[in-house]
């Protein structure tokens, strides 16, 4: 018997200009979230139930909200994966399943495969009766308001004639060197969610969910569907990530924490260290990590990362920047 | 040192005795092909476009489960994945749910080399390829009467649906075809100078779900490369995504210190289960490994000291 521990995240790559009160609504809702998985938790649910559970809470598990399409619609992608096993299922193109992860479930649960996408997602989503709605359920009054700015803001990113001095007066916000994923950070809205859970037994299980990228090109699959990139659980661990998903891919980013694990012996702190520093290369990018002996460790290298974490011994937190 | 290059066209239950007619063809192309990404290194190309080269040719070809000659969905129709990624600076491309692209591959890397992003899928992915004026045909010109048949047959025996820890029962009638459960195509190759790359393109699984992605196009599980090795797999796709395979090839050279052979072989005999998997690996140095847990793995390879070999089975 291990003690249980949770971590759950908010996306990172966060504005430091971010008003008091947004920061204060942040940690309340991941206060929440955290409760949630707790509560299950002390009844001894197993980690992929406790994931499940969480499934259920609409701001950890909603695509309203999601990051918009160049097109303004919304694309949704999740994974998730029973470290006891390895099974997993993921999802990418969701345009009116309202629960991403759940619907990652169902793939690894009800069918022959890990990943559907797209069209064959969405009817497999019919058949199996998920909750739907028609797409601009997930559109918000907000995020139209951050599509708007973010083609703003790469049209002038990418206009070198423009000198930095007209970066304010374009209304682009606060002057921040600052990017995330070729945005500004006053710009640039993280929303990708993730959970990692290790239960009693020492069984881990990981969860991602997110719209992608604003402004993204339709049919632009990033890192959270991606078994190995923004999810990954196994005996040793589970890891959810969250930033600049080509460069997440690209290192692999959630299986090398484990692969650090088992193959160096690193603790899980000193994988998740060693990782976010040397795996990243120019990459932005965060995560959290559980292992199975109740241990619970984050770390990014951007401008803050919204999580929170507990363990079976009474330590809780919840947090912002560094 | 010098140049290596791997190639494969798909690992699986192909029995020893496949008719000559089956076999031939296959071994055929894959002699010709790997002459093409033999000349390819000799005259200097980087890796990365010999990969695709050759991935191209594998396409091509309608004897292969890629591009033209990809299995069938279970609704009869084509979609295409296939990825691409460059040793050195570990930029990668991949596109799934490909129906009209010709080539994948070339669409793989025109994302990689063209967009800020990785991966597209599906109407996105199309829409790109038209931008970049790449060659687009009907979808008809995908599908061969081979496909129609394995479908048909997968349909009445229920395959796809099957746990693929089954054991294969040889005495069923419908394992005659012997190549049913074939996949993918890949190259792997580095130049005299280390340069790794890595390329697989495929159809997918015969009677898959509309929408089913596999391994091919996942960064790390059914190609990767680094500076390490470059490695593109084959076989059971879901097999290949849980244990991270390509990427798992590199990290046992790099964290236990396991020489390319070593660790291919490792990945394959002792983390993948039986009758899943095989994979194409080379090394900076010019090593080569081909190991598979199949009955067979269509499969060549040359290395600039002379040596070259075109197979299917496993050598005796």
């Amino acid at each position: 018997m291990v003690g249980w521990a949770i971590a759950v995240h908010g996306g990172a790559g966060v504005d430091p200009n971010l008003p008091t009160d947004r920061q204060e609504q942040a940690k309340q809702l991941l206060t929440r979230c955290l409760n949630l998985g707790i509560s299950a938790l002390r009844s001894s649910a197993s980690a992929i139930d406790v994931v499940r559970e969480l499934e259920t809470d609409p701001i950890f598990n909603s695509g309203r909200g999601s990051a918009l399409t160049e097109n303004g619609t919304v694309e949704m992608e999740a994974s998730i994966m029973d470290g006891c096993g390895r099974r997993c299922g993921a999802v990418s193109g969701l345009t009116t399943v309202k629960n991403p992860v759940s619907l990652a479930r169902l793939v690894m649960d009800k069918s022959p495969h890990s990943y559907l996408a797209f069209s064959g997602a969405e009817d497999f989503a019919k058949q199996m009766g998920v909750e739907r709605e028609e797409n601009d359920y997930f559109i918000t009054e907000d995020n139209l308001g951050m599509l708007k700015q973010a083609k703003e803001a790469n049209s002038i990113v990418f206009d070198y004639r423009i000198p930095t001095t007209g970066y304010e007066s374009c209304g682009v916000g606060v002057e921040s060197p600052i990017r995330m994923n070729g945005l500004p950070i006053s710009v640039y809205a993280p929303e990708t969610v993730g959970c990692v859970v290790v239960d009693s037994q020492g069984r881990c299980a990981a969860a991602t969910s997110t719209g992608g990228l604003m402004n993204k090109r339709s049919g632009r699959i990033g890192d959270s569907p991606l078994i190995g990139a923004g999810t990954y659980a196994c005996d040793v661990c589970g890891v959810s990530c969250t930033g600049e998903g080509e460069a997440i891919i690209r290192g692999t980013l959630a299986r090398e924490v484990a692969a650090v694990m088992e193959y160096k012996g690193l603790g899980l702190q000193e994988a998740v260290d060693f990782v976010v520093k040397e795996r990243l290369d120019e990459g932005k990018a965060g995560l959290i990590a559980v292992s199975k002996t109740g241990e619970v460790g984050y770390g990014f290298n951007c401008v803050g990362m919204f999580r929170g974490c507990a363990t079976e011994d009474g330590f809780m937190e919840v947090g912002i920047w560094e | 040192m010098g140049w290596a290059i791997a190639l494969h066209g798909g690992a699986g239950d192909i029995p020893v005795n496949i008719p000559a007619e089956r076999r031939e063809p296959r071994e055929a192309a894959l002699r010709r092909i790997l002459q093409i990404g033999v000349s390819a290194l000799t005259a200097k190309c980087s890796p990365l476009d010999v990969v695709e080269l050759v991935v191209r040719e594998l396409e091509n070809c309608p004897h292969f489960n890629a591009g033209k000659g990809s299995v069938l969905t279970m609704n009869g129709t084509v979609e295409m994945e296939a990825c691409i990624m460059d040793g050195n600076s570990k930029k990668c491309g991949a596109v799934s749910g490909v129906t009209t692209v010709v080539n994948p591959i070339s669409l793989a890397r025109q994302i990689m080399e063209k967009t800020p992003h990785i991966y597209l899928a599906f109407d996105g992915a199309e829409a790109f390829a038209r931008e970049q004026g790449l060659e687009t045909v009907d979808k008809s010109h995908f599908i061969t009467p081979e496909n129609i048949e394995r479908l048909k047959q997968a349909k009445e025996a229920n395959r796809v649906q099957q746990d693929y820890t089954q054991p294969i029962k040889p005495e069923d009638p419908n394992e005659l075809d012997g190549d049913s459960k074939l996949g993918t195509v890949g190259c792997v190759a580095v130049d005299g100078l280390g340069n790794l790359a890595a390329a697989t393109s495929t159809g997918g699984l015969v009677n898959k779900m509309a929408g089913r992605i596999g391994d091919t196009p996942i960064i790390g599980a059914g190609t990767y490369a680094n500076k390490f090795c470059a490695v593109s797999a084959t076989g059971r796709g879901e097999a290949i995504i849980r244990e991270t395979v390509a990427r798992e090839v590199a990290a046992v050279m790099e964290y236990k210190g396991l020489g390319l052979k070593e660790a291919a072989a490792y990945i394959v005999d002792e983390v993948t289960p039986k009758g899943t998997t095989g994979l194409v690996a080379v090394s900076p140095t010019g090593e080569v490994a081909m190991p598979f847990n199949t009955t067979g793995m269509f499969r060549a390879c040359a290395t600039e000291d002379g040596f070259m070999e075109v197979a299917i089975w496993k050598d005796k």
